[in-house]
């Protein structure tokens, strides 16, 4: 083993996030954070998350010394990389992260310049930008062996993986999971034979993701880290639901944070250690009757992704006007599909799994998904965030708008971008929000 | 005269409009300006005028509603033009329905409740093609007085029908239709016609309920309101004064506030 890699991964990155976990609590301690007269104090639970990421990162810097690496979309059938010991990289991750670092206009610029169009995703700008420039606020992103991408997120991921693998010159493993366009009742409906597909296509990389790992797949490792998954994302649904609550105990701002153990570090026992860990601060809320906006008069539903470099002035201006936002498609994305994972059958509930998630089901479905949330967390409105760079989720947002409000629910409808902040007018964004507020 | 008891600024992108109203929240005096960049500048000079029209103002609420409404520093309460709108119309018409404000740099469609609160709104906040200022750049080409657009686009039946969907690209569209021979007034009838097809289509996302209202300063345009009736089928009603409806919500909701002064 590389004494580099045991030197700055094992011993250097254990102590070191833990420092800055130590340091983050210490300073919320001492009152630092969001504004604290209409917000409740920020989570502690942050503070692990900071270690957690630290952490995450840190092992990224020198994970080619220890570890074959993989880079793979927000939906991709992960665990069987996990099994393999693979250092997994999510570089919509990585695009959110610039993007509350406010550093997407610098990185994703280089992608334009080298021709790329700004309409294209701009997380897969700045993940261009980043490996054609070297320019990360982590430091150092490891080279991927392997690349996998699953196109039940999107289909730009087909183009913009191609050029991962162009340029890297490494394999690519493509999950293709066809479209749900069915729906009975309200749910979702998936064919047999687009579960067998999929399934097929999951036995088929297996032999890929060896040669590249340079070992066999251990089946009791693929339960195991299939039980962790599931570990996981129970416990984050558990806290999702926790929200039902009135006051809310936390916000979906604080939900969109949170979230990062729960995509990015899926499979291991640390995620399921901090979610446990998150829940019972959460129920501590509860006990003491603590609401994330102190003084909480209306709930609403988020759909979409985050706007990641506003998270803040959102969650201000809400709370000033004693609006919280208690539930969001997006977050509810990571948690819904728990049940579908059985450890036991890990190749087909993986085929069932990853067909199912929002973004590959019809706007039907998730005007129903909504219109659901909206009962179970009483819910007093919605905003759909038209996300410019996210066409599958914003497609059809203006019917779903329609038929809300004409069903009395409030609804607005929000131009922006998840990461690039050139496509958030200030200006107008406050005064649509204003509006909508004093609507309620 | 009786006594001001309340007052409303909208501070647009075009205009500036100052509203007093008295006890029972009948409108008794107001301006109208175009809007100066110095906009605390323009509200003391309001003001001050407001003190020559009545009584002193000691104890006058103000409410600010408009993009500028940040600004007016003197404001006791700031209200966004939207609930400010609906205030006004449903208190002027006694109705709720569907408003359509057109502004000089916005526009925004608004349904109004039976009891006066908003139930639903869209706002053209994106695209010049549906405000004013897709009128004043085009006529602007043609060398037509704004005042006098409307007429002009009445008078004739033949319409040039106009593509482009981009205010800056309809002016290329005119002068190639000069050049072309097209006349004057069938130029102005399709533009008119540009501007309330996308009108109708911010109707259509927040629903019809009638009556169909107008406010704001393009409406004194007669071709708005007969074109709107024509593509729409329904009846539109205007108030008696289109362009200050939002000033008199924001003076009839400081008409609410009750004991803080200027």
């Amino acid at each position: 083993m590389s004494l580099r890699y045991h030197w700055n991964v094992n011993l250097l990155g254990r102590i070191a996030p833990r420092l800055l976990r130590w340091q983050t609590e210490w300073r919320m301690r001492a009152g630092s954070g969001w504004k604290s007269d209409v917000l409740a104090p920020p989570l502690r639970i942050s503070a692990r998350n900071k270690e957690l990421i630290a952490r995450h990162y840190l092992k990224g810097r020198y994970a080619n010394l220890r570890h074959k690496v993989a880079w793979v979309t927000s939906g991709a059938p992960v665990e069987l990389l996990k099994a393999l010991d693979f250092y997994v990289l999510y570089p919509e991750n990585h695009g959110a992260l610039c993007g509350t670092a406010r550093v997407v206009e610098e990185i994703a610029s280089e992608a334009e310049n080298a021709g790329y169009s700004r309409d294209i995703c701009s997380y897969a700008r700045t993940d261009i930008g980043s490996l054609l420039s070297n320019k990360t606020p982590v430091g150092k992103l490891p080279r991927p062996d392997l690349l996998l991408a699953c196109t039940n997120i999107c289909q730009t991921v087909l183009y913009w993986y191609r050029v991962l693998a162009h340029h890297f010159d490494v394999p690519l493993i493509l999950i293709d999971t066809p479209f749900i366009y069915t729906v009975t009742a309200g749910h979702a409906e998936v064919a047999d034979h687009a579960v067998a597909f999929v399934q097929r296509q999951l036995e088929e990389a297996v032999p890929v993701a060896e040669r590249v790992a340079g070992r066999r797949l251990d089946e009791r490792k693929l339960k195991e880290i299939g039980q962790l998954s599931k570990a996981a994302s129970q416990l984050w649904m558990e806290i999702l639901e926790r929200n039902k609550h009135r006051p809310a105990p936390i916000s979906v701002f604080d939900q969109f944070i949170q979230m990062a153990p729960v995509v990015e570090m899926r499979g291991d026992g640390a995620t399921v250690d901090f979610y446990a860990a998150m829940l019972q601060e959460v129920d501590r809320r509860i006990a003491q009757g603590v609401g994330v906006v102190q003084d909480e008069r209306q709930r609403l539903l988020w759909d979409n992704l985050p706007v990641w470099y506003r998270l803040r002035y959102l969650a201000e201006f809400l709370g000033q006007h004693s609006v919280a936002i208690v539930a969001s498609t997006y977050t509810n994305a990571w948690g819904e599909l728990a049940e579908l994972i059985d450890p036991e059958r890990p190749f087909a509930s993986m085929a069932r799994t990853y067909i199912y998630p929002i973004l590959n089901r019809g706007a039907g479905d998730k005007l129903a998904t909504m219109e659901w949330m909206i009962g179970e967390y009483h819910l007093d409105g919605v905003i759909l965030h038209s996300d410019r760079s996210c066409k599958p989720y914003s497609i059809g947002q203006m019917d779903q708008r329609d038929r809300l409000s004409k069903r009395g629910v409030p609804a607005l409808l929000l131009e922006a971008d998840h990461s690039d902040p050139r496509s958030f007018s200030e200006e107008q964004v406050a005064n649509r929000l204003a509006t909508f507020v004093e609507m309620l | 005269m009786s006594e001001i008891q309340a007052l409303g600024i909208d501070v647009g992108s075009t205009t500036a409009k100052i509203v007093g109203v008295d006890a029972e929240g009948d409108m008794l005096w107001h301006l109208l300006e175009p809007t100066d960049p110095r906009i605390e500048n323009q509200v003391e000079r309001f003001l001050d005028r407001a003190r020559e029209a009545t009584l002193p103002l000691d104890s006058v609420p103000l409410v600010a509603t408009g993009y500028g409404r940040k600004l007016v520093r003197q404001a006791t309460r700031r209200v966004t033009e939207i609930t400010c709108h609906a205030q006004g119309v449903y208190r002027e018409l006694q109705r709720g329905g569907t408003l359509v404000d057109i502004g000089g740099q916005d526009s925004k469609t608004i349904r109004i409740g039976p009891d006066g609160n908003v139930l639903d709104f869209v706002m053209n906040d994106k695209c010049a093609a549906g405000t004013g200022r897709f009128l004043e750049n085009t006529a602007g080409r043609l060398g037509v007085e704004l005042d006098q657009i409307g007429g002009l686009a009445l008078s004739v039946a033949e319409e040039a029908s106009i593509s482009s969907t981009c205010t800056v690209f309809a002016e290329t569209e005119v002068i190639s239709l000069i050049a072309h021979g097209v006349s004057v007034a069938a130029i102005l009838r399709g533009l008119h016609r540009s501007l309330i097809k996308r009108i109708v289509a911010m109707i259509r996302t927040v629903g019809l309920t009638p009556p169909l209202m107008l406010s704001g300063g393009v409406v004194r345009n007669p071709a708005i309101r007969r074109m709107l009736e024509e593509e729409t089928g329904e009846r539109v009603i205007l108030p008696r004064y289109p362009q200050l409806m939002g000033a008199y919500g924001a003076a009839l909701f400081a008409l609410e506030i009750e004991g803080e002064h200027l």
